[in-house]
């Protein structure tokens, strides 16, 4: 909990905060229209194009263009929409986008078992909007919610395209949900708690001989956060998961019937989801402000800031990069990768992870020491994945015989 | 205001914002663009042509079945989250539970493999 808020609030404690509320809304769209530019300009010079370059310098104000013509356009309500649901829509996608980005810790110092906090006009605060002790659960509560706005406006529309293009979403975001939970329980596991403070701080430190950093990529062994990003990927419906708005097949997905301001909405929603994505994985993964300790804090408190922005540009520069390399998915791809692979990995590996850390505390008590009593976890783990793989494999051989030969395979030739 | 409450003081602030700023932008540009509706602007789209039946179709039984997988998993994420969160105080005795409590999840999700669920042909 942000420390200017533990005794009582006073005037200037409100003050403080709707600055800070501000201070974030302003960042949050800036951070926003960036993307967009950014986006643009990087895929383009990736498919060996200019991009935009007229409005601005390296045309940076293009969004802003963008967003003033679409401001002035008409607004077509179709004539077999529901009114008011088509309109509700966008709020329900840009208010959960906005709220996540309440979560992330933007910057402070967390060098030398500093907490992040730092003065601001006497008062001690987070450089965070909000600090809820269930930090994770409203993450995955407000991506929950920002589906609601793409079910609804598909829905809302009365048109053929939208609805379907809003039904393949709502299947694909529940999917990966799942898998986006269970990676997250890895990384609750390590912390021993669900703030993004208490994350981030778990993460800054010395680390392994005080030059590998302590983040929780290499704490949790890599899998949770592979599987985080796949499904946070899926989750964005960014490409090579945007069957939602598969050009091809479904015009523009869910809004093909919006227009005018109401599609800028929904296009703003869109990227802002993805900024607070890119700035999800790296609070998560990659110690967020915390940065190598090693290298100190000599910016004082500009340091955090200055390492998360670096590690936020890697991870927008890759969400562009798997667009404009990777193919998009097919829908029965699509699904069996979350279902079969994605969740009984996450979950599995969630398992041995506790093995290890019950074992590495001498809870488990069966060798003689805590290291010993690891090895063994290591080692039941092992022989558990090579039988699980044998049953499968074995399992999946049978049933695609079976289904050969029901359709009219001769069964000798099956094998 | 209780401690509880002042945690997401900044929170409902941001959401009011927020819902501030769309409104705005939505009420603002009402003032500005034009409305000239006739029968061809506010047809469905379907590609330039005239629609085609009614646009109240109904999914497949499929979308369903997943979301009824989904509640299984999204559940059991409820009982995951506080265990992790307090994986020393319980120890082995929490982990063997952990065990059987994924374990019998895992069967769910098998039975619904060998069922053919999971497959989308």
């Amino acid at each position: 909990m942000d420390p200017y808020l533990l005794d009582g609030v006073d005037f200037g404690d409100v003050v403080l905060s709707v600055a800070k509320a501000i201070l974030a809304f302003v960042i949050c769209l800036v951070a926003t229209m960036f993307m967009v530019w950014f986006e643009r300009k990087v895929v383009s010079r990736l498919q060996n194009r200019i991009g935009p370059n007229t409005s601005g310098p390296f045309g940076i104000l293009q969004t802003l263009m963008d967003g003033i013509k679409l401001f002035f356009k008409e607004d077509n309500i179709p004539k077999e929409a529901d009114p008011f649901v088509f309109r509700l829509a966008p709020y329900l996608s840009l208010i959960p986008a906005f709220l996540t980005f309440t979560l992330i810790p933007l910057g402070g110092d967390f060098n030398n078992g500093n907490d992040g906090a730092v003065t601001v006009f006497g008062r001690e605060t987070f450089l965070q909007v909000a600090d809820p002790p269930v930090g994770i659960l409203f993450f995955l509560a407000m991506s929950s919610l920002g589906i609601y706005g793409i079910m609804l406006a598909g829905w809302a529309s009365g048109s053929k395209y939208p609805l379907l293009g809003s039904v393949r979403a709502s299947a694909q975001a529940i999917s990966y949900e799942a898998a986006l939970g269970l990676s997250l329980a890895a990384v609750v596991l390590v912390t021993g708690g669900l703030s993004m403070n208490s994350i981030v701080m778990q993460q800054a430190g010395e680390g392994f001989g005080g030059i590998i950093p302590n983040f929780n990529i290499i704490v949790t062994g890599f899998i949770p956060f592979a599987v985080f990003l796949i499904a946070g990927t899926a989750e964005l419906n960014r490409p090579p998961f945007d069957l939602v708005e598969a050009e091809q097949e479904l015009v523009g997905g869910f809004h093909t019937e919006y227009s005018g301001i109401r599609f800028a909405l929904f296009f703003l929603a869109e990227f802002m989801n993805t900024v607070t994505m890119a700035a999800i994985i790296v609070t998560l993964f990659f110690g967020g402000p915390a940065g190598p300790a090693f290298l100190g804090s000599t910016l004082g408190w500009l340091t955090g800031m200055f390492w998360f922005l670096l590690k936020l540009l890697v991870f927008l520069f890759a969400f562009v990069w798997f667009r404009a390399s990777l193919p998009r998915f097919r829908y029965d791809q699509l699904m069996s990768l979350g279902w079969k692979l994605l969740i009984p990995l996450s979950l599995g590996w969630l398992l041995v992870l506790a093995g290890i850390r019950v074992a590495r505390n001498g809870d488990l008590g069966i060798a003689d020491s805590a290291f010993g009593d690891t090895l063994i976890v290591i080692g039941v783990a092992f022989a558990i994945l090579l039988i699980g793989m044998y049953v499968l494999r074995s399992a999946m051989t049978n049933a695609r015989r079976d289904r050969l030969i029901a359709a009219g395979f001769n069964p000798r030739e099956v094998n | 205001m209780s401690e509880f409450l002042r945690q997401y003081l900044l929170v409902a602030v941001f959401g009011g914002l927020a819902f501030g700023l769309v409104a705005a932008l939505i009420g603002a540009a009402s003032l500005f663009r034009p409305s000239r509706p006739s029968t061809g602007k506010v047809e469905n789209y379907e590609s330039g042509v005239d629609p085609v039946g009614s646009s109240w179709s109904q999914s497949q039984i499929r979308y369903y079945i997943f979301a009824l997988l989904f509640v299984m998993f999204d559940v059991e994420a409820v009982f995951i989250f506080p265990w992790a969160a307090r994986l020393e105080a319980f120890g082995f005795f929490g982990l063997v539970e952990m065990m059987i409590f994924i374990f019998i999840l895992a069967l769910g999700l098998a039975y619904a493999w060998r069922k053919g669920v999971l497959r989308w042909a």
